[in-house]
């Protein structure tokens, strides 16, 4: 089987399960955890669009 | 009664101490178990599926995984990240999988899910060991 992703999704992937091990290893309390997940996963997903944007624009 | 006060101290302590070795030992070779000894059942599943499903989509997207060597520097520090995912990567190696396709273009990202998947994992290891010594709840 084989799966393939493009580079958005595979970058939104990433983002989601590396947030919620982020969550769940660096923060005490559950309400800490759920903030800073959803906190790591936008910044994941933000850092992409900003440097994809970035680099359109270094294309031009 | 002072005695067995001091004897309950020195049980519990001889548990914790037992705990903090087993708990990553358990942890490191299936993800979250580490936790769900401790019965932080929740957070251990949680670590369970994302660090599997992370991994296990490295595999499916062709990725490579990497092993023991002393290569080049980066082919180390793969292996290291991929012995981190514990038995997922035992399993991988035992069944030969994960030999990489280049005709793939996603298949990087797939050694680079595996890696992190192990990297995540060694997170979650001393997570478990925080919760054993009682640094954290």
């Amino acid at each position: 089987m084989t799966i393939t992703l493009n580079h958005f999704s595979a970058a939104a992937v990433f983002a989601l399960f590396a947030s919620i091990v982020f969550g769940i290893t660096h923060r005490e309390t559950t309400r800490d955890m759920v903030r800073y997940g959803l906190y790591c996963f936008v910044m994941f997903l933000g850092g992409v669009l900003v440097a994809g944007w970035a680099m359109w624009v270094l294309r031009r | 009664m002072a005695n067995s006060t001091t004897d309950k101290r020195s049980a519990q302590t001889e548990t914790v101490s037992m705990m903090s070795v087993v708990a990553p030992a358990v942890g490191w070779f299936i993800p979250g178990a580490g936790h769900m000894i401790q019965k932080r059942w929740t957070r251990g599943l949680l670590l369970f599926v994302s660090i599997a499903t992370l991994f296990l989509l490295g595999l499916a997207m062709q990725g490579r995984i990497y092993r023991a060597n002393g290569g080049d520097i980066l082919d180390i520090l793969g292996f290291i990240g991929d012995v981190g995912a514990g038995g997922l990567y035992i399993v991988t190696l035992a069944m030969d999988w994960g030999q990489g396709a280049i005709a793939f273009a996603t298949a990087d990202y797939g050694t680079k899910f595996m890696i992190v998947a192990g990297l995540l994992n060694f997170i979650a290891v001393a997570d478990a060991y925080h919760i054993a010594i009682g640094k954290k709840q």
